[in-house]
């Protein structure tokens, strides 16, 4: 970063103010957000945030740029990077925290930030920021550095391929679209002068020309875009299922040959425009529907692109090189410091420490191990360091294969036929038999006029608003839940949550906070400041729920001679006394007295599902703390109005049966309602009993252990803080914590069902009208033109109209998970 | 009438010239993202967002 940037800190955040910007009075601000909380906190007297935050303050960090060294790494660049004619670099990197029309100006105004940097461009929806620059002049690691300091860490974009895919297909879909919109503009163009002539009378040659024109124009239409609903017709009568596009190929075709013989024949009807506008207008539906669900992936993804994956290598001479996960072999040894996520599976050949397993098992208490042990990929090594000699990386291990399986398990699993497409397949039989009957009944007429009119029905009853009437109301629906925090990956999961329910929930991160908190302290309160102090520097959940719990205590009394307790602990001097903090295992092995009492409430917390955690002063108990995962607030008061929404409840978990227990019989569900000590194995079948009845299955739950439930139920829905796993296998991801937020997808996706049956209703009954407005042989090219477009646009004002999904009535922190 | 014969070749014709131009765009990346450039233009007092070389006279606006 240039000198000239970090010459001024913004003084609400303390970042650097980047040159161009700065505040009134004597302060500065980095941007006019900090400007507008600083100015909130003194109108409201609150100034004294500044000096109480002062110790905490974020300065800029020395390691960020160490952190960001690996993008330098010349095989990334050679990879990931394109060079340009001038001889700058072009790199695409996911960015962070991108939320509003500030944040992309402040990432665009990169180049007057850093010199050397030519351009940075943002793509907001799906969170990335292409950047150029000059590589003499900054290198790409200093570039992050600073988007890192002003609130925007990057991190290489590793979807990169199954975005390029994906970029083809939208491409082709707007193709698909811009040709169909011009030939359908220009037909219908063509026919105000044929229904001119209609009236006033036309020169017999012209109106030839005009109809071979429109023609020709509408050949290219269905030749081209519309061939999209042939290749659907086609795959669906191989599937025996009558789906939307069987009437739409035939329409077409009907139209298109009858039109074409008419024209010849100079006589008769033609009904091109209203043919290039019905492939006009289901393109603009079908995109719609491909878009909303795209945008739920690409959140989806930008949430887990933030998973680790460097490791720390032993070389000869036990020297760390920082390597990438994917460059692990079996064999290798790594060593995984306190607070870093296990890369690979392995046994511990060196240290002993506790490992939060919660990721893999749903466990949320810490599980010890020492060497000799196996240990887990993705488990977080909680208390001091380890090295680990590896054995199986990347889809062998065991995270791997419940990656893979969730994979297999989504690519079988059985397509959801949509009430639209129910619909569809008796509404191409109706269709078919009414235009049998047409002919019938004109007969006596003539032969060509039967056809005349039977093709007329075909193509004012083409399902055009039939098409539009279910992706409109769930691209509506889905927009409004992204903006109330929740993603909705398949519309068809908001069609299976309106039926019956069965939710099974699973208590880790759902019912519960997914962290332990301390629950209750026994003993002398004195003792307090003291065990902060030895704990000041551990990432242990414990050490940090009691620091949470009292932050006034922190004490920065002197700690000597600490020393880890091989049963899971700590000891060290403080303030001049003998401190041991640890398991009741670790305290009996150091040696302390243990006073009657303390025995007694730590088998009593063990039999309440607690985990205890002794402390002894100066070789004697003298404390008790117990540790507990908590309830979220809301659970008990949203378990309730569930059940009035949802028949069953089930609640599982991979805990310990009598913590399910007791946590189901403070949210008021009975024994019999909850399930304990259920591996990943286990809930999938749990699941896959529950199902064959008429209830919608309902999995909601977190982690990697849950993943393949998810898919397995009918809709699988992910809560805040989930696995990599669950994000990939969940139909739904929510983005507040709690069982409220389920509570609102459920009657969100009722209100949206409504909104459905709605638009069906009302495109069944324009379509009843105009079928029969066709037997009778009234139905002219000019009042089919008309019809359609009042049906469509009926249809896109009651769908956007609807309140389906209402914004959280409570805070509304971060609208789509951060994703954006 | 006869007038119609001229005008509706030239017509499709510039037609087809904008259908060629739409694809050369879409081609291009022009329509990759719909939702940040209309985001984009609130932020930007100055007609080219590239324009980042010199930023003296830009000081002052908070």
């Amino acid at each position: 970063m240039p000198s000239s940037a970090t010459a001024d800190v913004c003084a609400h955040c303390g970042l650097p103010v980047p040159p161009g910007r700065v505040g009134r009075d004597t302060r500065v601000f980095c941007c006019a957000g900090c400007r507008m909380v600083a100015d909130a906190l003194r109108d409201a007297g609150l100034e004294q945030f500044y000096r109480i935050r002062t110790e905490a303050r974020p300065g800029p960090d020395p390691q960020t740029l160490e952190h960001y060294r690996p993008l330098d790494d010349d095989a990334f660049l050679a990879a990931s990077a394109r060079t340009e004619p001038d001889g700058c670099h072009r790199i695409t990197l996911g960015i962070e925290n991108l939320h509003c029309v500030g944040c992309i100006w402040l990432v665009e105004r990169l180049p007057r930030v850093v010199d050397g940097v030519r351009s940075a461009r943002v793509d907001l929806p799906r969170g990335l920021v292409t950047l150029s620059w000059d590589p003499a002049r900054v290198s790409l690691a200093r570039v992050a550095t600073t988007l890192h300091h002003l609130g925007h860490p990057t991190h290489p974009d590793r979807d990169a391929d199954r975005r390029a895919v994906r970029r083809q297909q939208e491409r082709r879909h707007i193709l698909r679209i811009g040709v169909a919109g011009a030939c359908a503009a220009n037909v219908m163009t063509i026919a105000f002068a044929l229904y001119g002539g209609a009236f006033e009378g036309m020169d017999a040659e012209l109106r030839r020309v005009l109809r071979l024109t429109s023609l020709a124009l509408t050949v290219v239409a269905v030749a081209g875009p519309g061939r999209v609903f042939y290749r659907g017709a086609l795959a669906s009568l191989r599937g025996r299922v009558l789906h939307m596009d069987v009437p739409v190929a035939i329409a077409l075709s009907a139209g298109v040959i009858w039109g074409a013989v008419n024209t010849m024949r100079g006589s008769g009807e033609v009904y091109f425009e209203s043919l290039t506008a019905i492939i006009f207008l289901l393109l603009v539906g079908r995109w719609l529907q491909d878009r909303h669900r795209w945008s739920a992936e690409e959140s989806v993804a930008a949430l887990y692109r933030i998973t680790p994956e460097r490791a720390w290598r032993l070389g000869p001479g036990d020297r760390t090189t920082r390597v990438p996960v994917v460059a692990l072999r079996r064999g290798d040894r790594v060593r995984v410091p306190p607070g870093a996520a296990v890369p690979a599976d392995g046994t511990i050949e060196r240290g002993s420490t506790q490992l939060d397993c919660s990721r893999l098992t749903g466990e949320s208490m810490p599980v010890p191990a020492e060497r000799g042990d196996d240990v887990d990929a993705g488990s977080v090594n909680l208390d001091a360091s380890i090295d680990v000699q590896v054995e199986r990386v990347g889809p062998d291990s065991r995270l791997g294969r419940v990656l893979n399986d969730v994979r297999s398990q989504l690519a079988t699993r059985a397509p959801v036929v949509a009430l639209a497409d129910r619909v569809a397949h008796v509404f191409v039989l109706v269709v078919l038999a009414l235009a049998a009957a047409t002919i019938a009944i004109w007969w006596k007429a003539g032969p060509a006029v039967g056809i005349e009119h039977a093709i007329a029905l075909l193509i004012v009853t083409c399902p055009c608003a039939l098409g539009l009437a279910t992706p409109l109301a769930i691209t509506a629906a889905v927009g409004r839940a992204a903006r109330a925090g929740m993603l909705i990956k398949s519309g068809a999961a908001l069609e299976q949550l309106s039926r019956d329910l069965e939710i099974v929930l699973d208590k880790t991160g759902t019912v519960t906070e997914g962290r332990c908190a301390l629950v209750d302290w026994i003993g002398d309160p004195a003792v307090r400041p003291l065990v902060l102090a030895l704990e000041r520097d551990q990432d242990h959940p414990f050490a940090v729920s009691m620091r949470e719990r009292w932050p006034a205590l922190s004490s920065a009394a002197p700690v000597e001679e600490t020393s880890r307790l091989p049963g899971g602990g700590w000891r060290g001097r403080v303030a001049g006394r003998r401190m041991v903090v640890g398991s009741p295992r670790g305290v009996t092995l150091d040696g302390a007295r243990i006073p009657e009492w303390a025995t007694r409430a730590t088998s009593d917390a063990v039999a309440r599902g607690r985990s205890p955690m002794m402390i002894a002063c100066d070789d004697a108990v003298v404390a008790l703390a117990t540790f507990e995962d908590t309830i979220h607030g809301d659970a008990a008061d949203a378990i309730g109005r569930l059940r009035r929404l949802a028949g069953r409840i089930r609640l599982v978990s991979g805990d310990h049966t009598r913590v399910v227990t007791a946590v189901g019989r403070q949210i008021g569900l009975a024994d019999a309602e909850t399930v304990g000590e259920a591996d990943p194995q286990r809930k999938v079948a749990f699941v896959q009993a529950r199902q064959g009845g008429d209830a919608t299955v309902v999995m909601v739950g977190d982690g990697v252990n849950d993943a393949a439930a998810l898919v397995v139920a009918d809709v699988g829905v992910a809560v805040r803080g989930g696995a990599e796993a669950s994000l990939v296998a969940a139909d739904v991801f929510l983005s507040r914590p709690g069982v409220t937020p389920l509570l609102d997808l459920i009657t969100g996706a009722r209100r949206t069902m409504r909104v459905i049956r709605r638009n069906l209703a009302v495109s069944l009954g324009y379509n009843a009208v105009a079928a029969t407005l066709a037997m009778a042989g009234v139905i002219t090219p000019l009042l089919a033109a008309v019809l359609m477009p009042i049906s469509s646009l009926t249809l896109v004002s009651l769908s956007y109209r609807a309140r389906t999904f209402d914004p959280p009535h409570r805070d509304a922190a971060s609208p789509a998970g951060g994703a954006r | 009438m006869s007038v119609i014969y001229i005008v509706l070749p030239v017509a499709l014709l510039l037609a087809g010239g904008a259908v060629v131009a739409f694809v050369w765009a879409v081609r291009s990346g022009q329509l990759d993202d719909l939702e940040t450039p209309a985001w984009r233009v609130l932020g930007d007092e100055e007609a080219d967002g590239r324009s980042d070389e010199s930023d003296a006279e830009r000081a002052g606006d908070g």
